[in-house]
């Protein structure tokens, strides 16, 4: 409870030569068991947290349905499931894309995603565009940039006709990493 | 009965040292003169208290599975007691946080209180500025409805723009290529975990801080910061003109903290919590994804910029305004710090306050996005039954000319407004604007009929002042 105001000496007026080193030596061994712990505990950590940098989801071809339930000329969203979901991904385990039927056996896929900013693009069918919400991007029917700030025209996705049976090549959200 | 509680009180002072530890903090001297100016750093601490305290109730009910938070989201706000209430506490108070730490920031800076010794508590508090913005953003996407996870893509959008580490960095946002399971859990983890955590470690340093180089005195005129005599010049300060903290300063920050609780929980029983859109479902392409009403200003920026410069103000943008506001005080911190004799000071906080609520007022109108669902033209606003201005008109609704254009209070702003446009512009003019387009206008002329743009132009045609529905003296309406 009480205190005093008497100055203490200090350890090096205290301690002796052998005694310092000693003090030393178990400064340096706290410091580097420390370190040790650190990097036992850090290694994994860190290693789990960065995993998804690593984790790369296999491009997959998915089927969109059977070509005839396809219109010529129309443009239809086309729900497919995430290649690789995680069980408890609920409804977000799916991705969606535009899917037009240009011709007989000729299909073109466009990511839903505006170049500009990701947000996503609905198909306008009388005026043939397609306009995005977020900053007013738009589009003409060939996916190339009609009007406002989208840098590029839409991503498109590999189609193919296997079995009578539309596939989408499903490839990972498309992010510009340009500036 | 006082006697038992006196005496055990003694027993529990004697063995943790309460009064030695609150005794000295509490009846720390401030200047008699911090007055009500001073109250916003500890509104600040009273909201973020707000916040943990309302948000460690939710996480109650709330589960940060993709699949199963949007549902406990509504159980809470429909079905559970309080649930409601609760949410729009948490809600107002994440908003009261974040002005009050604009308005103390503010108020720090025109004080000039940045200045010697207090220069790392400047720094320490742009970084829970920071903090703060990051526990916005992260809390609104916990709410895992459409307009979240949206606003998830794109939040990786914008980091893929960030050379070299940019794709790293998006699939870190995603918690892998996608939306998807471990996109929620990862900002549950930073919301709750580790923000907080960072928020009260800094708050912690920040008080410290405070109470080391004491609140800082009210500006006077010829009465500069000089680092070699401050320190003493503060100490006689509070020799013959402070006051003990504990309660001649404090009242006002309780009378002020009581305040904004109650503002917080009249606006969370009126207003209730942000309504939730429909299910976070990537198959729902009808979104409309918005950032909440602090981050709006810069949602407003990323439209009004030049496209070909977008990238470059979205990633140093925030740098060089981060790295300018952590040594504001390595670049100034002597000298005068009443305001009047820093006018520059006050033109910055104005400058601040005006761009950003100019940007804020846009981002809430959006006028450069289109309007989806607008009104369409009524017969008198068309006011002819002409049939071909009618079959304009119709054409006009249809091939979505009236979602970016505005007419009679009808459409979107995204393109001029065309109520009169027939004064400005002849009918050549408006056939040529049709088919080639314009800056920020698809050209329609692969996608529309001669017949059709004759029809259009016919009714735009009739769109002048003249005709305009109403008016007494109405000319040849319906006469293209």
């Amino acid at each position: 409870m009480n205190e005093t105001n008497v100055s203490q000496p200090t350890s090096a007026e205290i301690l002796a030569p052998p005694e310092m080193a000693r003090r030393r030596f178990l400064a340096r061994l706290c410091l580097s068991l420390g370190g040790l712990c650190g990097v036992i505990l850090g290694a994994p950590l860190v290693g789990f947290l960065i995993a998804p940098f690593f984790r790369k989801a296999p491009a997959a071809w998915i089927s969109a349905g059977k070509v005839e339930n396809f219109e010529i000329g129309k443009t239809v969203s086309v729900p497919y499931p995430d290649p690789s979901p995680l069980p408890w991904a609920g409804i977000t385990a799916k991705s969606v894309a535009w899917l037009r039927r240009d011709g007989q056996d000729r299909f073109t896929a466009f990511s839903v995603h505006c170049t500009h900013m990701g947000c996503p693009v609905r198909w306008l069918p009388d005026s043939q565009l397609f306009m995005c919400p977020c900053h007013g991007g738009i589009y003409y029917a060939d996916g190339t940039v009609a009007a406002g700030p989208p840098p590029k025209p839409l991503i498109q996705y590999p189609v193919e006709i296997v079995n009578g049976e539309v596939k989408i090549k499903a490839i990972p959200l498309p992010i510009a990493t340009e500036l | 009965m006082k006697r038992l509680g006196t005496a055990i009180y003694a027993w529990l002072d004697d063995r943790i040292g309460i009064a030695a530890l609150l005794g000295s903090t509490l009846k720390h001297v401030v200047p008699r003169d911090a007055g009500w100016w001073y109250v916003f750093g500890s509104a600040t601490l009273v909201a973020f208290i707000v916040q943990v305290l309302t948000g460690v109730a939710l996480a109650f009910s709330y589960i940060p599975s993709a699949s199963q938070a949007y549902d406990t989201l509504q159980f809470i706000t429909k079905e559970a007691p309080f649930g409601n209430f609760l949410r729009g506490l948490h809600y107002f108070g994440a908003s009261a946080m974040v002005l009050m730490v604009g308005a103390h920031m503010a108020q720090t800076f025109l004080f000039g209180a940045y200045k010697f010794p207090r220069e790392l508590n400047w720094t320490t508090g742009v970084l829970l500025l920071a903090f703060t913005l990051v526990m916005g953003f992260t809390g609104q996407l916990l709410r895992w409805d459409q307009n979240a996870t949206w606003s998830v893509v794109v939040a990786a959008e914008q980091a893929g723009r960030i050379p070299y580490l940019g794709n790293w960095l998006a699939r870190f946002i995603l918690g892998g290529d996608n939306i998807g399971g471990a996109t929620l859990s990862r900002f549950f983890a930073i919301h709750v975990f580790i923000m907080p955590a960072l928020i009260f470690l800094f708050v912690a340093v920040h008080l410290r801080l405070v109470l080391r180089h004491g609140i800082s005195e009210t500006p006077r005129e010829g009465k500069p910061v000089n680092p070699q005599t401050y320190r003493q010049e503060y100490a006689e300060l509070l020799k013959t003109q402070g006051h003990p903290f504990w309660p001649n300063g404090a009242w006002r920050d309780f009378v002020f903290g009581t305040a904004l609780i109650i503002a917080i929980s009249v606006l969370a029983w009126v207003f209730g919590p942000p309504a939730l859109d429909p299910p976070p479902d990537p198959g729902i392409l009808k979104a409309d994804p918005r950032p909440d009403w602090y981050l709006l200003w810069y949602f407003a920026v990323l439209a009004l910029i030049p496209p070909q410069t977008e990238g470059y103000v979205m990633i140093l943008a925030p740098a060089v305004i981060g790295i300018l506001l952590l040594i504001v005080p390595i670049l100034n911190n002597r000298g005068e710090r009443a305001p009047s004799r820093r006018p520059w000071s006050i033109a910055v906080v104005l400058l601040a306050v005006l761009m950003i609520g100019s940007l804020w007022i846009e981002g809430y109108r959006s006028p450069w996005s289109p309007n989806f669902d607008p009104v369409p033209l009524s017969a008198k606003e068309i006011g002819t039954t002409n049939a071909l201005v009618v079959a304009g008109a119709k054409l006009f609704e249809q091939k979505s000319c009236l979602k970016c254009h505005l007419i009679a209070g009808h459409g979107g702003r995204r393109g001029p407004e065309l109520t009169f446009v027939a004064d400005k512009l002849t009918r050549d003019n408006l056939t040529i604007r049709i088919v080639n387009g314009g800056v920020n206008m698809p050209a329609f002329g692969a996608m529309l009929k001669p017949s059709e743009i004759n029809d259009l132009v016919a009714f735009l045609e009739t769109r002048t002042k003249m005709n305009e529905p109403g008016r007494a003296d109405v000319g040849n309406r319906g006469s293209p």
